[in-house]
């Protein structure tokens, strides 16, 4: 039997086909579960055409992680394709310029704020607003970027990084009783949207080159989307407020 | 068979009217997408895909940034598609 049969998957964060998000909507759908898009603003069309390239096109609803509206449209907007959630993928970051890149003594509370907001605390809102679909349980998966340490030019990022899997935790105590399970998948750079943004994105590049164990293909996001399928699905049913390392190893190796 | 540079740009210039508002006559060879039509990053990464789905070629990501110009678009479409 298939991973994820049965299970209706909500996938955030779809914006290009090298996005982690869309081969976990992929490998979701590969493995039996019917899977639900957001996007919003302009970004929507691309989503849209972008869900064409999945093996079954997959419906894009309208969701801003910031916009309070949105957020209580979500579970009527669920409804209209799949009548519960199994699982919810948050794949939401965003740093204004001035957050990222090296300037990390001199960026402003407001730039701050709204990395804080966009990347961690909206796991909360996000989870919070897909809980009324829940039914007797669920697991929420976070894509993450081990905070443990300070990274070359990830400044606030890398704090609001650190704030995502505190949330995650948190979450993962107050939710437990619901039987949800909340984890977070901490991948090494991969070379997507996401990471073109990051001012100095190539300095990690030699790190990776040193100390992943494994060995690591900056250009293949499937592995990082192999381990969000099995959090989805009910082989970890003990594990919450986990962060799994998907780094080749660079975690765990000093030097 | 390879596409010709004509109905490449035709579709080119549809493709980045719709994507980003800018008028089809004012979308030339020699035009740069981002200092002469003001298409941002996003709306690039949108023409891109567009333009992969309409002319059934890959662009890859690293090529992306080598597209300076229309031209540069029109031609490697071109190119891609012999």
């Amino acid at each position: 039997m298939a991973l994820l049969t049965g299970k209706n998957i909500l996938v955030t964060g779809v914006l290009t086909d090298a996005s982690i998000a869309f081969h976990i909507a992929r490998l979701a759908q590969e493995e039996g579960a019917t899977v639900v898009l957001s996007s919003y603003g302009r970004v929507h069309r691309l989503t849209e055409r972008i869900s064409g390239r999945l093996p079954q096109t997959a419906p894009v609803i309208q969701l801003d992680v910031t916009n309070d509206e949105d957020l209580a449209q979500l579970a009527s907007r669920v409804r209209e394709h799949v009548p519960t959630l199994h699982g919810v993928v948050h794949s939401i970051g965003f740093a204004p310029e001035a957050a990222l890149g090296g300037n990390f003594l001199n960026t402003t509370w407001s730039d701050v704020a709204t990395a804080l907001q966009v990347s961690a605390f909206s796991l909360k809102s996000l989870t919070m607003a897909a809980r009324p679909l829940f039914d007797g349980g669920a697991s929420v998966v976070g894509l993450d970027f081990d905070a443990s340490v300070a990274w070359p030019k990830y400044d606030w990022m890398g704090v609001a990084k650190a704030a995502l899997e505190s949330t995650s935790r948190y979450l993962a105590r107050d939710l437990g009783p619901e039987n949800v399970r909340v984890n977070l998948v901490a991948a090494g750079p991969i070379k997507t949207m996401a990471a073109k943004s990051i001012p100095g994105f190539n300095e990690f590049e030699p790190i990776w080159n040193e100390r992943a164990a494994l060995g690591w293909d900056f250009g293949d996001p499937v592995p990082a989307a192999q381990a969000a399928i099995v959090l989805l699905s009910d082989w970890l049913p003990k594990t919450t407020g986990e962060i799994l390392h998907v780094d080749g190893g660079v975690h765990a190796i000093g030097g | 068979m390879a596409l010709t540079q004509e109905a490449v740009l035709a579709g080119i210039k549809e493709i980045v009217e719709e994507v980003a508002g800018i008028p089809a006559a004012s979308i030339e060879m020699n035009k740069n997408f981002t200092n002469d039509l003001d298409v941002d990053s996003l709306s690039m990464v949108e023409v891109v895909v567009a333009a992969e789905e309409r002319f059934g070629v890959k662009i890859p990501d690293d090529q992306v940034s080598e597209l300076a110009t229309v031209g540069d678009a029109v031609n490697f479409i071109v190119k891609a598609s012999a």
